[in-house]
């Protein structure tokens, strides 16, 4: 009996600290999660006002860093070496979890961590030849004694963070999701990198291109899809002149015809990744020195995209915003110059349909003679379950996406298509921040830019001396034109990319006439540039706003520029209604759909919080697409196609309003412009009653849209900001759609004593249990600006500054 | 042991006498609470146990009182704890990871999940303290006779 009872009770006892002690699939382990000792509470932090010295192996001599009162980290090392060291610690610091996250998912290691589900993204990320390419840039990165310096030393100042922690000072996320961080390596710096030209360069629809002309024929997609839009003001103003000898364009060779119906279903640009900058000149401005502006448009996540920090050493005093995982200022300003980045849009992944020799995959032909294929053997590990390994083939294009019979990642590529990608060349973007940082002047910009690869950036700069430039740069591959619009034959070395476009060739502009210069994604230039980037672009239309209000402002000031920041014209609706609204017949409207016209046109075409104009035209818009093209391009899963764009459907309703593409074939009647108008817009305020209930306040563009800055660990909400509400939209300067904005706004007003301001949707630390977590959403959300605080040295006074610390 | 010049019969003596026995009655809590801290503090978490386990082996009388001991010994220590935290840092965790567990932001809630929780862990092990010293003592006795 007694033993009974004692055996029975001890041994549910051990089975209930044994079941609390391990996670049950997405279920925490109970027990070290709610322990006050090392679980959550752990993570609890409160405002540190206190000064400290922390003792580290690693610093050559000690290192000040003053934190201000946003937790900004100021620091000042007595050399290179240190500084990095200080700013790798540091960012572990604040970010370990969501840096050595980041790289997981980038190297194809999410399995590991959360099991078989993650498995389709990880096959992915090694087809797509992730780490293959991290190794290239890391070779890259360590050939140069400068970028080597300051990986290593960002390297082991992670490092000496990491080999710190205790388990009970583990980031909240290992605590929830059971495991524990490794070692920071310069691979991981590199894959970092990687990862945003993931974001930022992997887009593709040669597929449904080539699926295009395939049903429609040439003439028809040459008429559908030109290559260069009817509407555009692109980046470098018409009338530059190319200062260069262009090197021979490679002849054009046919693209490859497609005989099978293919089914790739590549993730294609996403047009709310974009950017804003712009630099305004001296003549321009009220200060009489220049004045800069960024920001860049990403899917809004927490912990926050970017980290604050002011760097300084011997060589450099560079202030602005890093990449948790990447040494270095990535957007910012020094003393002499401020520079900022938005996103290109080249064309530098293509497909090329590869003839192996048999089904052993160990020759494909090209150029007529067979070539060995390597293979890359790629070990992927599961969380509780044995390791799977995935070969991978590549050939001299690039590695074999999808291969045959295997299901992929949001994706179904054809069987031995090789990706030739701009991510797998040995760059070295870190020397290209390393001199950046340390630019003095124009020069210096343009010395610097020639060493960045990708992914490639409209970088915008301004110094001190006055002068203003803008180039669209990055290592560009030499095509014929459209070379890479559709699919290309792997076997043909006239497909091959033919070089490379000379760095001193890239697109750039110094000192336009109009007096300033800026990019929103839209078209690098116009057809005169004599080499081809890619056909199609991010639409005009924010780019074409920015420069109508940069020219209408005579004394532009630091605050006009976060204005213009925050801009909430729908310059589309505003160029499309006034020839779309008097095409609809408005007495066939009646009842809510009347009422619903009549909020749209008395609409002022701002896309405010409390707007109902914007609900409906943004529906509109789409559903006007699908009323003209579906019935005519959408052929399901089994042929993927993709519709013209919204500015070549404006000009078709304007200019050929009795096109035969108005028409809905899948209908007995014919239909007219004005038919499609009214059924689309029926169905616009159908979908939104539906959503929203009668039209009112419900469908407030603010509500409707529910802005999210959301945790990378999908489904995280109590760690997200969820319906934030804020104006703006995708083709809108203030870009905040549902999911993504402007993951960074700065202005820097150039001088001899520079003064900069900025903020970010979220916070310093990446702690959920932080007061710095998203400090910093509020002011961004009303659209304003933290001024930066730009120390010259570890002495300077300031009632910002709110503790100090000393590395040594 | 009456204390001098306090009348034996008096109110007050009685409930003295009373409080002394829960002061004694407190010992062993008060023990598994000091010596699962200090393990806590070193060792993995469900040390806990292993205190609460020891101390019930050690002096418990039945079985009721063994689980009484681990459960408050381990759930004050953890609830102390855990508000110590919660107010030194203004419960800026406490809701997020209450909304994050529970579905609900409450103040309350994974604090008092959490002396549960571990009250529960204590109160077994000592329960398992005791049936295992009831179980073996049993046979030192039936060896002896």
């Amino acid at each position: 009996m007694h033993y009974t009872k004692a055996i029975l009770v001890s041994v549910s006892t051990v089975a209930l600290i044994w079941a609390l002690n391990r996670p049950w699939g997405s279920i925490p382990a109970f027990g070290p999660l709610l322990s006050p000792f090392v679980g959550f509470w752990q993570n609890a932090e409160t405002i540190n006002t206190a000064d400290e010295d922390v003792i580290l192996k690693g610093t050559e001599a000690p290192v000040t860093v003053i934190f201000d009162d946003l937790a900004i980290p100021h620091v000042f090392a007595q050399n290179d070496h240190d500084a990095y060291f200080a700013q790798g610690y540091l960012t572990a610091r604040d970010r370990l979890w969501q840096m050595e996250f980041q790289t997981h998912v980038a190297a194809g290691r999410l399995a590991e961590l959360v099991g078989e589900r993650a498995l389709p993204l990880d096959k992915f990320n090694r087809e797509i030849g992730m780490v293959y390419g991290a190794e290239q840039a890391e070779k890259a990165m360590l050939s140069d004694p400068n970028s080597k310096l300051i990986a290593e030393a960002y390297t082991a100042g992670v490092n000496a963070w990491i080999s710190n922690l205790s388990p009970a000072n583990y980031p909240i996320e290992y605590k929830l999701l059971g495991y524990t961080p490794e070692p920071w390596t310069t691979l991981k710096c590199a894959l970092l990198l990687k990862a945003m030209t993931s974001t930022l360069a992997s887009g593709a629809d040669d597929l449904q291109m080539s699926n295009v002309r395939r049903v429609f024929g040439a003439a028809v997609t040459n008429d559908l899809f030109p290559d260069y839009p009817d509407h555009e003001d692109p980046i470098i103003p018409p009338g530059t002149k190319w200062e260069f000898k262009p090197l021979n364009i490679p002849d054009s060779a046919d693209s490859l015809p497609i005989n099978e119906p293919l089914a790739l279903n590549w993730p294609a640009r996403d047009p709310a990744i974009g950017s804003n900058n712009w630099a305004v000149g001296a003549q321009k401005s009220a200060t009489g020195y220049p004045i800069l502006a960024n920001d860049p448009h990403l899917t809004l996540s927490l912990p926050s995209i970017w980290y604050q920090i002011q760097l300084v050493s011997p060589t450099m005093n560079a202030c602005g915003t890093s990449l948790p995982g990447s040494p270095g200022v990535i957007i910012g300003f020094n003393k002499d110059i401020a520079w900022g980045v938005t996103n290109v849009g080249a064309d530098v992944l293509d497909f090329y349909k590869i003839r192996f020799r048999d089904a052993s995959k160990q020759e494909y032909l090209h150029g007529g003679k067979w070539k060995p294929v390597h293979r890359r053997l790629e070990v992927i590990k599961v969380k509780g379950k044995p390791d799977i390994i995935d070969t991978v083939y590549y050939t001299h294009h690039g590695p074999i996406v999808n291969q045959a019979g295997q299901r992929g990642f949001r994706a179904n590529i054809p069987s031995g298509y090789a990706a030739r990608w701009i991510a797998h060349e040995p760059t070295n973007e870190l020397r290209a921040y390393y001199l950046l940082n340390r630019a003095k002047n124009y020069d210096d910009y343009v010395a610097a830019l020639a060493y960045y690869g990708a992914p490639a950036q409209n970088f915008v700069f301004a110094d001190v001396n006055k002068d203003i430039a803008i180039s669209p740069n990055g290592k560009y591959p030499l095509k014929w034109r459209e070379q890479g619009k559709y699919l290309l034959d792997g076997t043909n070395p006239a497909h091959d990319w033919q070089g490379w476009i000379p760095p001193a060739q890239n697109p750039r502009v110094k000192n336009p006439p109009r007096g300033f210069v800026s990019s929103a994604n839209q078209f690098s230039t116009d057809p005169t540039y004599p080499y081809y980037i890619n056909w199609q672009f991010a639409p005009a239309e924010r780019g074409m706003r920015i420069n109508q209000r940069l020219t209408a402002m005579p004394r532009v000031t630091v605050d006009s520029m976060r204005q213009l920041q925050n801009d909430l014209y729908n310059l589309r609706a505003a160029t499309t209604l006034p020839a779309l609204l008097p095409a609809l017949k408005a007495s066939e409207l009646k009842g809510e759909y009347a009422k619903a016209l009549n909020t749209l046109t008395i609409w002022t075409y701002q896309n405010d919080t409390s707007s109902i104009g914007a609900t409906i035209f943004t529906e509109w818009n789409r559903q006007l697409m699908d009323a003209i093209w579906k019935d005519e391009f959408d052929r399901g899963d089994t042929l993927l196609t993709r519709l013209p764009s919204f500015d070549r459907t404006m000009q078709l309703i304007q200019r050929d309003s009795t096109s035969h593409w108005l028409d809905n074939v899948n209908t007995p009647a014919h239909e007219s412009l004005s038919d499609v108008l009214i059924q689309s817009f029926r169905t616009s305020c159908d979908t939104l009653a539906k959503k929203h209930g009668p039209i009112g306040p419900a469908w407030a563009w603010g509500k409707h849209k529910a802005t999210s800055i959301r945790h990378l660990v999908p489904g995280l909400d109590a760690f997200s900001a969820l319906n934030v509400q804020m104006g703006g939209g995708a083709g809108i300067v203030n870009a905040t759609t549902e999911r993504t904005g402007p993951s960074w706004r700065m202005v820097v007003e150039l001088g001899p004593q520079p003064k900069a301001y900025g903020v970010y949707p979220g916070g310093q630390s990446g702690n959920p249990g932080s007061p710095y977590y998203q400090d910093m959403i509020e002011t961004w959300r009303m659209g304003k600006l933290n001024e930066l605080l730009f120390l010259q040295s570890a002495q300077d006074k300031n009632p910002r500054i709110k503790r100090r610390m000393i590395l040594k | 042991m009456r204390p001098i010049g306090v009348p034996m019969e008096s109110r007050f003596y009685r409930h003295l006498t009373a409080a002394f026995s829960r002061v004694t009655y407190m010992i062993e809590v008060l023990l598994i609470a000091i010596l699962s801290l200090v393990a806590q503090l070193v060792l993995p978490w469900w040390s806990l146990a292993i205190v609460s386990f020891l101390v019930c082996f050690w002096r418990s009388e039945k079985a009721g009182q063994a689980f009484f001991y681990g459960f408050y010994g381990i759930a004050v220590v953890w609830l102390i704890y855990a508000l110590l935290i919660h107010f030194r840092t203004d419960g800026i965790f406490t809701g997020r990871m209450s909304e994050l567990l529970f579905k609900m932001n409450s103040k309350v809630l994974p604090g008092l999940v959490t002396a549960i929780l571990g009250g529960l862990v204590g109160g077994l092990s000592g329960l398992s303290g005791f049936y295992i010293k009831q179980a073996t003592g049993k046979q030192i006795i039936n060896h002896r006779t």
